[in-house]
């Protein structure tokens, strides 16, 4: 479907697919047999300047919005959303300085950003807060001109491999959520370590690592936003970003719908190639038009969330839950179409397969989304 | 340092046929791609400036519709693009090409260097660039496969021959081709994207760049295409088995039958 975008967003797609299909998808199960971090392909994606369009243009990006950074990350993730989560968590690192942080912290980390010449990471999970983010246990606490932070993130992306960290400390314990406060931790600050590579299901080109504070000073300035106002950036860096994990969806599914069309139009069973039976064509075109009810929602959420509206986490939550679930189903039809083949890591669906799971996990489980799509709609109806 | 690049508009090999009727290649509907050795020769060109300074220009012989590369090859960081086009350089061979060639180098001025690629995919001739060498009375060196060492002087290269490679050092102005080993070319910008959007390209006619007529196009082409055919199928083949011995036995008593 033509969805008439603008000739810079053209551009995106183009530069984004051409990576896609020279850089990613020649190198993807390398990188998965490996568990490699794919730096030559990020090098190649600063070089197209794709690490700039999330940031404003007056810090060296282009100023694209959630739409054109979606467009982007859907092409990618039709090659490996190991690669789009290393590229996305960087995004992600720097959305709470865009959205929060002073003019200081933003000259100072944005550009190096936005070249791709550093990368940026998001330090928010714990071993006991995930989707419950008021459980953090790291703390912050001013000593004369600095920061002391002592605690562990768990699960961080791009732990180890970015230099600009964004990380959550509670700062005062008795106000719950309203006493956390986001800080810049960079590579190299004394107290701050990254742990072991984690082994993971999927996503293996990714790099994902604890944190460790251990009386780690930090310079006072580098707390982002006032104190006290941590979780608020928190949930609008989330409600930002979800729709770029929606678009990994999407480039999961419209890959396996590549590779489950072809491959049943090329096996022949009972003389015939397999499309030609309409078991096949229905799960085909189940896989079709779950694709592209969710392409248009993720889309139009993004135009949406464009306008920085007040329904934001809602729609944001909605097109992250569609998208997701439906990589994950069209996946597991994939392989399913595909039989012994599809289960065979001669072939790539079985990874898509893997991967595709962390995407209903990561950045809010798809049940903590339609905790928040529901009490959304309580308020919006409490209201009427 | 002021290079200049060669490039060539090509049918994508991917997708090449032969009209059956006239035996030459048929370009319609075909898609048009840049040369890849080519790209290979930008990417250098592009390199070479961004660690010396300078300037790219990429120049290129074609019908209106090869702007398209010239446009690809600015969104891929060349600064500016000329167009050598004119009815009358159609049926060029590659001497009358090199001769035009170098009529619209003479135009665009001063230069250090001249990169091509080793040889187009459609034509597969590998004489434009040492051709153009000889109209410009400079010296060059084919199939570079690393660049060494650079300096405001000259070059160190290394020439990839079949068994190895040679070590040559040249001064400008030179004209280098270049093989795909060399690098590996970029991918475009979106900077580079948007600024060839608006890029406008010169476009050089035969008066333009004082061209003899007599040395353009198919007049200035000692090379005629008599005939273009696809190649007869292969003969009848066997292969011989057992042991050396018996297999000469084999082949002595096949070649009996002709003596």
């Amino acid at each position: 479907m033509d969805y008439f975008f603008s000739e810079e967003q053209s551009m995106i797609v183009e530069i984004a697919k051409q990576i896609t299909d020279e850089r990613i998808i020649p190198h993807r199960a390398e990188l998965d047999e490996k568990d490699e971090f794919p730096r030559e392909i990020l090098k190649s994606m600063a070089q197209a300047d794709l690490f700039g369009v999330p940031i404003p243009e007056e810090y060296g990006g282009f100023g694209g919005g959630c739409l054109d950074i979606v467009l982007a990350l859907e092409q990618l993730g039709r090659g490996c959303i190991g690669v789009g989560t290393a590229f996305a968590a960087s995004a992600l690192g720097v959305y709470p300085i865009i959205i929060s942080g002073s003019d200081e912290l933003k000259e100072r980390y944005l550009p190096s950003v936005a070249t791709g010449e550093k990368y940026a990471a998001f330090g928010l999970t714990e071993a006991n807060a995930g989707s419950d983010a008021s459980g953090i246990q790291t703390t912050a606490v001013l000593d004369g001109e600095e920061w002391v932070l002592n605690g562990t993130k768990q699960w961080i992306t791009n732990g180890g491999e970015a230099q600009i960290y964004t990380v959550v400390a509670i700062t005062d314990r008795k106000k719950g959520a309203r006493g956390a406060s986001m800080f810049v931790v960079e590579e190299g600050d004394v107290g701050f370590s990254c742990g072991p590579k984690e082994k993971k299901m999927g996503i293996r080109a990714s790099s994902t690592t604890e944190l460790i504070f251990k009386d780690c000073r930090i310079p006072k300035d580098r707390i982002v936003g006032r104190a006290g106002t941590g979780f608020i950036t928190v949930m609008k860096t989330l409600d930002s970003s979800r729709p770029g994990i929606a678009a990994l969806g999407l480039g999961i599914g419209q890959a396996c719908l590549d590779e489950a069309t072809t491959y049943a139009k090329q096996r022949v069973q009972f003389g015939k190639p397999i499309i030609a039976f309409q078991a096949v064509q229905h799960m085909l075109a189940d896989m079709a038009i779950q694709l592209e009810a969710s392409r248009a929602l993720v889309y139009s959420a993004a135009k949406h969330i464009d306008a920085h509206p007040k329904d934001m986490s809602k729609v944001s939550s909605m097109c992250k839950v569609m998208a997701t679930d439906m990589a994950m189903k069209v996946s597991v039809d994939t392989v399913q179409v595909m039989g012994g083949y599809g289960y065979m890591r001669e072939y790539p669906v079985e990874k898509m397969m893997r991967d595709a799971k962390i995407l209903q996990i990561y950045e809010g489980t798809n049940q903590v989304q339609r905790n928040v799509i529901g009490q959304e709609l309580n308020k919006e109806y409490s209201r009427k | 340092m002021k290079i200049i690049v060669c490039v060539k508009q090509v049918p994508d090999a991917k997708d090449v046929r032969l009209d059956p009727e006239t035996n030459t290649l048929a370009r319609e509907g075909v898609q048009s791609i840049m040369n890849p050795y080519d790209q290979h020769a930008l990417e250098e060109a592009v390199r070479l400036k961004e660690q010396l300074g300078g300037e790219v220009t990429v120049l290129s012989m074609g019908p209106p519709q090869a702007v398209d590369v010239l446009r690809q090859a600015i969104s891929c960081g060349a600064d500016r693009g000329v167009l050598v086009s004119d009815r009358a350089f159609a049926g060029a061979d590659t001497w009358a090409t090199s001769y035009t060639l170098a009529k619209a180098v003479h135009k665009i001025g001063d230069f250090d260097l001249i990169l091509c690629g080793k040889q187009a995919i459609d034509g597969d001739t590998a004489q434009v660039g040492p051709g153009l060498a000889i109209q410009l009375d400079i010296p060059f060196v084919t199939c570079i496969q690393k660049v060494r060492e650079v300096d405001d002087k000259g070059l160190v290269l290394e020439r990839m021959m079949d068994d190895g490679y040679d070590v040559v050092a040249v001064s400008y102005p030179a004209l280098l081709t270049v093989v795909k080993d060399l690098n590996e070319p970029r991918i475009p910008s979106l900077k580079g994207k948007m600024k060839a959007k608006k890029a406008e390209f010169e476009i050089f006619s035969a008066e333009d760049v004082g061209a003899d007529s007599t040395c353009i196009g198919l007049a200035g082409s000692p090379t005629q295409v008599v005939n273009v055919f696809p190649p007869p199928p292969r003969g009848k083949r066997a292969v011989l088995t057992g042991t050396v011995e018996e297999q000469i036995e084999q082949l002595v008593e096949k070649l009996a039958v002709y003596l």
